[in-house]
């Protein structure tokens, strides 16, 4: 068994390719029209054939009381790896994103937290892989 | 205004203190990331909300909404009432 897709709600499918592609900088996989809805997936040009993330309408009822308690409290729906937050929290803001938290060093890991303006929060993560706990 | 003695009389609210005048302005995630990576403390999130309401009522914290999230700041000045009432010496010089 592996995984192969992951699935994020998104509030706006179009919005949501855009922020994820122009933004954020992964590509476009998947852009399948299935009536109202699209199936549109994403992937990191790091890795073409990796996970894919599959932007997923929000238009269950019970999705946005679920994003929007998560996003009040800070809490991230999902994590990106990134090797250096710093980099990329600079980068980020300069296209206009927000973040509710900055980058924070917490032993082996610095994380920061991005709103993706489709209704999640997302956090980036980098490890640092000289001081990664000794097994 | 709340009891600020009572909110200092616990380890775990005076660590949210110290995590607060660190970087004010932090959500409930990150101050639970903090508490637990940092000081030990793994308490769930609504033990640490619980926390965080009895600094607010003591005046410690205040909470603001911006936009959809909600972010806590540190305020000290409740605690000019302690020195007020039993102001330290003047230091040596």
């Amino acid at each position: 068994m592996r995984i192969g897709l992951t699935s994020i709600f998104v509030d706006d499918q179009e919005k949501a390719v855009r922020f994820y592609t122009e933004v954020l900088g992964f590509q476009l996989k998947h852009d399948v029209p299935l009536g109202e809805h699209r199936w549109l997936t994403v992937v990191s040009p790091e890795q073409p054939d990796g996970v894919e993330i599959v932007l997923e309408p929000d238009a269950h009822p019970a999705v946005r009381p679920f994003t929007e308690a998560l996003v009040a409290d800070g809490i991230p729906f999902t994590a990106f790896s990134v090797d250096d937050v710093q980099a990329e929290v600079d980068r980020l803001k300069g296209l206009g994103v927000t973040f509710t938290q900055e980058p924070l060093r917490m032993g082996p890991v610095t994380t920061a937290v991005l709103d993706d303006t489709c209704g999640n929060l997302v956090q980036l993560a980098q490890m640092h892989a000289d001081e990664a706990p000794q097994g | 205004m709340g009891d600020v003695f009572k909110a200092l009389a616990d380890p775990t609210r005076r660590a949210i203190l110290d995590e607060l005048q660190e970087r004010s302005g932090q959500t409930l995630f990150e101050l639970c990331t903090r508490l637990v990576t940092r000081h030990g403390v793994g308490s769930s999130r609504q033990a640490v909300s619980q926390h965080l309401e009895v600094l607010e009522a003591a005046g410690l914290v205040r909470s603001r909404r911006e936009g959809r999230y909600k972010f806590h700041d540190l305020d000290t000045s409740p605690l000019r009432t302690i020195v007020e009432r039993w102001p330290p010496p003047p230091p040596h010089p």
